[in-house]
């Protein structure tokens, strides 16, 4: 199991665990962490799993998948360097306490 | 308005209830599925699920979440609207409602072809999972039907290392929704993989050995898969006295002719906002804009007319084919060099189709969102991509 802690805009915060393997927007929907809405499922085709990767983390989590930076333009909040679709990062014991921040709106 | 009431727990259903929460409604919300479980995802279910069968990761959002938003989960099957009443039959439960959203989707079409009772079908997680059940050791399949879900299910069944073929009516493959030249790419892909395809050749019989065609040949299956297309669930709405013209027929509002009855998704035929005749469309955009538009009409009162640019997506091995606006089968289309169509209706771009191109694809989301795009502009436009 992965320790993950989504930061609301709000700064509220929640801890959650997850199975390695799966990918950090499914733990954010398996522990209804709200914020997160991946709408076409981890298909890349939306930008409604968008989140910020803590700074701390950023060089762990790697860079953007192909195609991930072409599907960010239609985020609904602002894209910054940390930006990421959750659907793209997969869960692995190195994330082992990763901190996500999310966005203010998905849509 | 204290009650709003949903007919169908699909995406769509799903997405009404958690808008309706979003936007601040208070009063009570009824969800009513005729499938067991929780509302789930069903574009998975001819790709991913296929390989992990692991239906958890369908669930679109967990039990809690119903629970701490007040939704609540009914399964029932809904034989009956009373309109005058504003009341809704499941068996002998009755539901009353102020608003009231069908979003029933569709079901598989079962054309008239002798023995298709022994074809599976691939629509539900009870389908799939009698289907991935199935395919527990190595099989000949054959799918009636060369769309969207026959292709994928054929592309992981090959992946899975069974024996496929497709049999397909029309003389090219997903020629509803995509151009000659895009359906040319995917036969060549499906074929590069050893699927046999057999097209302009509709299936006349499904036996116990396989499936017959129409010019007699046979083609030996242990498994037959239907996957022809599908029909929207629109009975409880016409028996309702409601307009029904392929889907419930609603205005940009997604209004049906009843002030109290709205309809969204893969069962409502609304105004294409570009040609302004009605349409249906089968997708997870669709079902999903319609929900937030209704949420925002009956929350906020907002008027706004659904003016979303239509998306869709399919999976076939490494393929990713994405569609970005609607062309109908006689648009013209232009090709590029890399394989990105381009489709026109007159002078203007009415839809691209991209294969594992995002850029281009969300590019073409832009442009026709902003409306106009001609042809020139196009070919200068992409000349430089």
């Amino acid at each position: 199991m992965v320790k993950v802690t989504f930061v609301q805009a709000d700064g509220s915060r929640a801890d959650i665990t997850a199975d390695e393997g799966g990918t950090v927007m499914h733990a954010a929907i398996d522990n209804d962490v709200e914020g997160i809405i991946g709408e076409c499922g981890g298909s890349m085709m939306c930008a409604t799993c968008h989140c910020y990767v803590d700074e701390e983390w950023a060089d762990k989590t790697g860079a953007r998948n192909d195609g991930e930076e072409d599907m960010l333009e239609c985020a609904a909040d602002d894209v910054k360097p940390t930006s990421r679709l959750s659907c793209q990062i997969e869960l692995t014991s190195s994330l082992d306490g990763l901190v996500i921040h999310l966005p203010s709106a998905q849509v | 308005m204290e009650k709003i009431v949903i007919i169908g727990a699909g995406q769509g259903g799903f997405q009404a209830a958690a808008s309706l929460r979003q936007e601040g409604f208070e009063g009570q919300i009824t969800l009513i599925g005729a499938e067991m479980g929780l509302p789930y995802q069903r574009p998975p279910l001819s790709k991913a699920f296929l390989k992990t069968g692991n239906a958890d990761a369908l669930n679109l959002r967990p039990q809690s979440y119903y629970d701490k938003n007040e939704i609540t989960l009914l399964h029932a099957y809904v034989d009956r609207i009373d309109r005058g009443a504003k009341q809704v039959f499941a068996g002998d439960r009755s539901i009353p409602y102020d608003h009231l959203i069908l979003a029933m989707g569709t079901r598989n079409l079962r054309p008239p072809i002798p023995g298709l009772e022994r074809a599976l079908d691939l629509r539900t997680l009870e389908d799939a999972q009698k289907l991935r059940d199935t395919l527990d050791r190595p099989m000949r399949c054959a799918v009636i039907g060369g769309g969207f879900i026959g292709l994928e299910f054929a592309a992981v069944a090959r992946g899975l290392g069974h024996e496929v073929a497709v049999a397909e009516a029309a003389p090219r493959l997903m020629s509803r929704v995509i151009s000659p030249e895009m359906s040319e790419q995917f036969r060549k892909l499906h074929e590069g993989l050893s699927t046999q395809l057999l097209l302009g050749n509709p299936v006349a019989q499904v036996t116990d050995d396989g499936i017959t065609l129409a010019n007699d040949s046979k083609i030996a299956a242990d498994l037959v898969l239907l996957a022809a297309g599908v029909v929207p669930n629109t009975e409880v709405a016409e028996k309702a006295g409601l307009t029904v013209s392929n889907g419930i027929v609603v205005d940009r509002q997604l209004l049906t002719e009843d002030p109290s009855i709205s309809s969204l998704g893969d069962c409502c035929a609304f105004p294409d906002p570009v040609s302004h005749k009605h349409i249906r469309l089968e997708s997870v955009q669709a079902a999903t804009d319609h929900a937030r538009l209704i949420a925002k009409r009956l929350v906020q009162g907002s008027d706004a007319a659904y003016s979303a640019v239509p998306w869709f997506w399919s999976d076939q091995a490494d393929k990713k084919l994405q569609i970005a606006g609607l062309a109908a089968p006689d648009d013209a289309s232009v090709m590029r060099d890399d394989g990105a169509v381009f489709r026109f209706r007159g002078d203007f771009l009415c839809a691209v189709e991209t294969v594992n191109d995002a850029k281009t694809h969300m590019k073409a989301r832009r442009q026709l969102a902003d409306g106009s795009v001609t042809r020139q502009d196009i070919l200068s436009f992409h000349a430089g991509n």
